[in-house]
């Protein structure tokens, strides 16, 4: 019997969003980045338009509690936040740098306001990719902080994070007012995540300056939830719900360095094999899984995860029309 | 997708000669429907309302049996498109390849590796299920003795690749009785390794160069008489291979496609191992139920393992453990005691973080229907009176002389109310299972 391909129409497509502003727009990054705007399921290019997913590196203001294996290849520049994301532009190929600021943290290191903003210009100094700016996930610092963060940084066209169900006014406020975009986050659940852009939207804030993070769980810890949400809302979006219709932001190096099985040493857990790999593929097999859901950004940590899976969305990239 | 008992009425003689046991053929047609009747019971059913009924009784996708006993794997018999609709139910089955190049000394030491990928991570054991001897070699010959050396050394699955269906009999006659998968039948060679299959009632792998090809094959192979098929529709790039296999499923699945009612192999070929395991995650979340792998590493394979159980699991179940009273490490009457619920991603996140303290201690896992901390405390699965139920009900004042229990962080609020109850000291942890560390050297002398 003759083989009768099978496409499946979608209604709309996945909002777009831009990120970042040059020099025309209001800005100064040297060029931007739109992410979304998909016509199909991932990677279904035999029946609608794919775009792009991209990859941010992370970068915080202060020297981070990781392991060594993730600290040794920014060991020269993990004391000055701008050099570090210059290298992960430069030498790693990063589309974007995801800087959060841990350390406004009032039981951590408790960096003032200013401190915080003048981190932010120094990033925005160093490299030219549009930035993800995201808090310590201290409610009340976070309001601050981001509000000048926002107000410096006017122009720029950011995304900045965290917006949460009981707590997403005062960011949506300053990202409307200085014109940015918001990250709005749920804990694994659509309705919640749903319920949320319903609510930012209803502050005037347009549906192509939102991005969705759903709260993952990392490989090995809950991925499969966010997963089979993640597909439910790809689905939704291609129906025509509105209110899923964004790009998807994906806190994968967070997740997947949380992990035992990602750091624990080869000496303490022989069956598991050599630790270096094994963590490097424990966020790479994290964020290609995430892809195939219909991940858009992704917030990853190692050079060598980033490096593969950069190839990986090379080759998912490849037309597969028939 | 069963059929109703007045669908299958339909195809019915409607004689009502009562002949098949019951007085009517609509009685019949129920029992059928009911799975407590057999077809054949009616002898005058004709052969065009057989095999209708037949085929749509037929899953869309056929189980295939690669192996015997207990190493037996079962492929296929997927009903869903997306885990969420219901759930995947038989995990990709995993493969090293090997080839028969290598000298007897490499190949025992490759095979000697394989049989040792076998991991246990949160409470579960991960195995991969078979190796691939592939035949590389200019002496045809030495397909049989690398096939004969890997089954003798190995109680894995066998999958046997060779393209000619000459050489592959010389080495499937020696291990039949394990029931090796043949790779596979080609446009060139599909009438030798066709009849090969049924010799020897083995499993066969249907190369097609692209789908057309493939169903093509499909259907004068089953024409043939075999039906324990594996489909490789020959895609080799990433892109084009999750095309194909999605294809595959949709039309198996959507249209009852009978030529693609067949569960999917995939070979990975990207030459570097990581980029391999990448390649093979999303063979795996599209839809292959056997990935053929060349790295063999442990490090390499755990991730992947973790990967293909994460998508398998039960969308519906909550992964929960037993209420009990753990004893991690040698524990004695002083041992600190902690507190967490029965979710077993939280559990055993809770139970590394303690091993890693090196402090033996106890951790008390409350049944909360396998809810982590915070949905079962907002759901009141995970209160205070809960805990010290459990506390009494495992006998804790008998097990340590001290008072002193540790709740996670996030249901601080608890505090007060346990020591009431209890009497005992509550202190609490941090929010976070990897703080736990942190929390013990700060809080308990070792
Ligand atoms: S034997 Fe066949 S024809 Fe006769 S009653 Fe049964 S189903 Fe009907």
């Amino acid at each position: 019997m003759a083989v009768q391909i099978l496409r499946d129409r979608s209604r709309a497509t996945v909002q777009k969003v831009v990120l970042g502003a040059t020099k025309e727009q209001g800005g100064t990054r040297s060029h931007t980045i739109v992410v979304g705007g998909d016509a199909a399921l991932p990677f279904h290019h035999f029946e609608g338009e794919i775009s792009r997913p991209v990859i941010a590196m992370e970068v915080q203001d202060i020297v981070p509690d990781w392991p060594e294996v993730l600290k040794d290849p920014f060991n020269d520049v993990i004391n000055e936040p701008g050099r570090w994301a210059q290298k992960c532009v430069a030498a790693y190929g990063a589309d974007l740098i995801y800087l959060k600021l841990a350390g406004a943290d009032p039981e951590g290191a408790n960096r003032s306001v200013d401190q915080c903003v003048a981190t932010v210009k120094e990033v925005l100094q160093a490299v030219g990719v549009p930035l993800i700016v995201v808090g310590c996930d201290d409610v009340e610092k976070d309001h601050d902080v981001l509000e000048a963060v926002a107000e410096t940084a006017a122009g720029e066209n950011l995304l900045l994070g965290n917006a949460e169900q009981d707590n997403y006014k005062s960011l949506t406020a300053a990202c409307m007012v200085h014109k940015h975009n918001i990250i709005a986050r749920s804990p694994l659940d659509i309705n919640i995540c749903k319920q949320l852009n319903i609510l930012i939207n209803e502050m005037n804030l347009g549906l192509d300056h939102i991005v969705i993070d759903p709260s993952i769980g990392g490989l090995g810890y809950g991925i499969e939830y966010a997963y089979s949400i993640m597909e439910r809302i790809r689905l939704g979006a291609l129906q025509g719900d509105k209110m899923l219709s964004m790009p998807v932001i994906c806190t994968v190096g967070y997740e997947a360095w949380r992990a035992k099985e990602a750091v624990a040493p080869v000496s303490e857990y022989p069956g598991w094999g050599k630790e270096v790999e094994r963590g490097i593929l424990w966020e790479a097999v994290t964020a290609t899984a995430l892809l195939q859901a219909g991940a858009h950004i992704l917030l990853m940590r190692h050079p060598e995860a980033v490096a593969k899976v950069k190839e990986n969305i090379d080759q998912l990239m490849a037309s597969n029309a028939y | 997708m069963a059929l109703t008992g007045l669908e299958i009425y339909k195809q019915l003689p409607k004689k009502n000669c009562g002949e098949c046991g019951t007085p009517t053929c609509l009685a019949f047609a129920m029992n059928l429907a009911a799975g407590k009747a057999s077809l054949d019971s009616c002898p005058y059913v004709s052969d065009a309302a057989r095999e209708a009924l037949n085929a749509a009784a037929a899953p869309p996708i056929a189980k295939v049996v690669l192996g015997t006993g207990t190493a037996a794997v079962e492929m296929g018999d997927e009903t869903e498109l997306f885990r969420h609709d219901k759930r995947f139910y038989h995990e990709t089955a995993i493969a090293i390849q090997v080839s028969d190049n290598l000298s007897n000394e490499e190949l025992m030491a490759k095979v000697a590796a394989i049989n040792e990928l076998q991991f246990d991570r949160v409470g579960q054991h991960y195995t991969i299920q078979a190796i691939a001897i592939r035949h590389d070699a200019d002496d045809p010959n030495a397909f049989q003795a690398a096939v004969a050396a890997v089954a003798a050394a190995t109680r894995l699955n066998l999958i046997l690749m060779a393209d000619d269906a000459a050489v592959l009999k010389t080495a499937v006659a020696g291990v039949a009785d394990r029931k090796p998968l043949l790779y596979a039948a080609t446009a060139a060679n599909y009438e030798a390794m066709t009849a090969l299959a049924k010799e020897f009632n083995c499993p066969l792998a249907v190369y097609g160069n692209g789908l057309e090809e493939l169903a093509g094959l499909v259907d004068k192979i089953v024409a043939l008489g075999c039906k324990q098929l594996v489909l490789d529709p020959g895609a080799r790039e990433t892109s084009r291979a999750v095309a194909d296999f999605t294809q595959i499923r949709r039309l198996a699945i959507k249209k009852r496609f009978r030529s693609f009612g067949y569960p999917i192999i995939a070979l990975t070929t990207a030459g570097d191992p990581l980029a391999e395991i990448l390649q093979a995650t999303n063979y795996i979340s599209k839809y292959a139920s056997l990935v053929v792998l060349r790295t063999a590493a442990k490090e390499h394979l755990l991730p992947l393992l973790s990967w293909r159980q994460n998508l398998y699991t039960d969308p519906q179940v909550p992964i929960r453990v037993e209420e009990k009273l753990n004893e991690i490490g040698a524990v004695n009457e002083n041992s600190p005691v902690y507190v967490t619920t029965n979710f077993s991603l939280t559990y055993y996140s809770v139970e590394g973080e303690i091993e890693s303290t090196k402090i033996p201690s106890y951790l008390l896992s409350v049944d909360t229907d396998g809810l982590s901390v915070l949905t079962a405390y907002a759901d009141g699965k995970f209160e205070a009176e809960k805990i010290a139920g459990v506390m009494k009900k495992v006998g804790l004042e008998n097990k340590v002389k001290h008072r002193r229990i540790i709740i996670p962080g996030a249901v601080a609020v608890l505090k007060g109310k346990l020591e009431d109850l209890t009497g005992w000291e509550v202190l609490v942890g941090p929010r976070e299972a990897s703080g736990i560390v942190a929390f013990a050297r700060a809080n308990l002398a070792s």
